[in-house]
């Protein structure tokens, strides 16, 4: 395992310097329940990172520890150069601001319309923003996703694919400089998919932003990937860009690819 | 049972910490008035007509059960004054508080539940928004104001709801019963009574906070913790009552 590791390392396309560094992460939940097992991971500035892994392999679970959700059990993650693991709350969400997560099934506030949604984040980290700045904000961001015709809805009247976009615009507000993005396009059509796999891209292009992107949608992953990692039983099991996984010795690596 | 035993009380222990909070986060601001005054609408006076219809039902009825015991004792001039007393120091407090333990609390469990199965306190968390201060705080504070008040106007309710009682037997003037009724309270009746509904309050919403907070992931357990907030809620209020009833019974 080690060696296909390193022999892929040089196809891998190093956009930058490391912006995210996991060593030796451990967690686990209950005591026969090790979900991950001294992961280590490094996500380079700019670049975008699939992670692959079976339902329950503990892709959620990795992101929840980098923005400090999930408690590790041991090991050191280290974001914008700033331990998570043994930060204070405050010192803790001054790096959550400057990071983007996008949930599983958007997590919209259901008591909110779209608009109120949009501004909850931006009116508690701008206090002195004016409301003409902060209806061009939030309708800048609505634009964004190409849905600014929802902005007075409820989540409730908004389908699914919607509903991700909506939360996509609220997680891009505060122009996070990381994006963490939790199966996008999982239980969306081939055509909406395909959207917000471009969706990505663009974020990516456009605000420089790095990103460790979660799918079991092999398009999403091979439109988005500048690399790719698998993960199996808590540890990394691969690692490269999509071709070279696609092409791996590795059967069980090669059968995610079809 | 030693795991049964060893569950329940890192449970109270989870729970005194949780409200161990609220303490800490209620005076760091910002304090989120508009959600507060929000909560307190919603919460309070949504409450009103509820609580209104039980205190008039309390008043009356107990009016029309107690009248032929008082009328055999050749006491009835008594019987505003031991209505309205009793309305005041008991009944009006605890009916109010166990009708908005079944409001109140299981729509904050329910609500809360629902917001974090659903993981929308989580993604208000990683916004850097902190859920304690803007739900629970929030929420904790508006039951714990607008009870006592709801209290207030259940006492009102019900004493009307006794005079409306007593017009059916005998003619009586407002004016004469309410003095006869008013006259029978005195200041001291009224602070332990008013003192504890804060309690009941606060505990409302407390309890409705947290069985919405712990809710484990899974749309059932959403039910659940709105059903497991009314039980324990309800059951709370009984026990504060009784420790503010043997409180008073020490020192005054
Ligand atoms: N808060 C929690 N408490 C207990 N167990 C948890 C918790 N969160 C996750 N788990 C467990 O961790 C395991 C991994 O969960 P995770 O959500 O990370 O999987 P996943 O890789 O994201 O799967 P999927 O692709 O289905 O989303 C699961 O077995 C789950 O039961
Ligand atoms: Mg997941």
């Amino acid at each position: 395992m080690q060696k296909s590791q390193e022999s892929t390392q040089e196809d891998v396309v190093r956009t930058g310097k490391p912006i995210i560094e996991i060593k030796g992460l451990h967690k686990s939940f209950g005591k026969s329940n090790d979900i991950l097992k001294g992961l280590d991971l490094t996500v380079n500035e700019g670049e975008n990172l699939v992670v692959l892994g079976k339902s329950g392999s503990g892709k959620s679970v990795l992101i929840k520890c980098l923005v400090g959700l999930i408690r590790a059990d041991q090991g050191e993650i280290s974001v914008f150069g700033n331990n998570i693991t043994t930060l204070d709350s405050n010192n803790l969400n001054a790096v959550r601001i400057r990071m983007g997560f996008l949930f599983q099934n958007a997590a919209l506030y259901d008591s909110m319309t779209v608009r109120e949604n949009l501004a909850f984040p931006l009116k508690r980290h701008q206090k002195d923003i004016s409301d003409e700045d902060l209806d061009k904000t939030i309708r800048e961001s609505l634009d964004s996703v190409g849905l600014e015709e929802a902005i007075d809805k409820m989540p409730s009247e908004l389908s699914g694919g919607m509903r991700k976009r909506i939360g996509l615009a609220r997680t891009l507000i505060l122009k996070p400089e990381i994006m963490l993005y939790d199966e996008p396009t999982t239980g969306l059509d081939t055509i909406t998919s395909r959207e917000i796999s471009e969706l990505i891209l663009a974020i990516q292009k456009k605000n420089k932003t790095t990103a460790i992107i979660i799918t079991h949608d092999m398009a999403c992953a091979k439109l988005t990937a500048d690399r790719i990692v698998v993960l199996k039983e808590g540890v990394m099991e691969a690692e490269g860009t999509y071709e070279s996984l696609e092409n791996s010795e590795d059967e069980w690596i090669r059968s995610f690819f079809i | 049972m030693v795991v049964y035993l060893k569950n329940k009380f890192s449970d109270a222990g989870t729970a005194t910490l949780f409200a161990a909070r609220f303490f800490k986060e209620v005076f760091r601001p910002p304090l989120e008035i508009k959600e507060f005054l929000r909560q307190c609408y919603i919460l309070g006076y949504k409450s009103l007509v509820l609580v209104g219809i039980t205190a008039f039902i309390m008043g009356l009825v107990m009016t029309l059960q107690s009248r032929p015991t008082l009328v055999e004792f050749g006491a009835e001039a008594w019987l505003p004054g031991m209505v309205a007393l009793s309305l005041v120091k008991e009944i009006a407090p605890v009916i109010t508080a166990v009708i908005c333990a079944g409001k109140i609390a299981s729509a904050i469990g329910a609500e809360l539940g629902s917001m974090k199965v659903t993981e929308q306190i989580d993604a208000m968390e990683v916004s850097a928004v902190n859920p304690y201060k803007y739900l629970v705080v929030t929420r904790v504070l508006a039951t714990t104001l607008m009870i006592p008040l709801l209290v207030i106007f259940a006492d009102a309710i019900g004493i009307f709801g006794s005079y409306i009682s007593m017009n059916i037997h005998t003619d009586i003037t407002l004016f004469r019963f309410l003095s006869k009724a008013l006259g029978s309270i005195e200041f001291i009746d009224i602070i332990p009574a008013t003192i504890k509904t804060f309690f009941f309050g606060f505990f409302i919403g407390m309890i409705g906070c947290y069985k919405g907070f712990t809710a484990a992931n899974g749309t059932e357990s959403v039910g659940r913790a709105a059903n497991a907030a009314v039980v324990s809620a309800s059951i709370t209020i009984f026990v504060i009552d009784m420790i503010a009833v043997q409180i008073t019974d020490l020192f005054l």
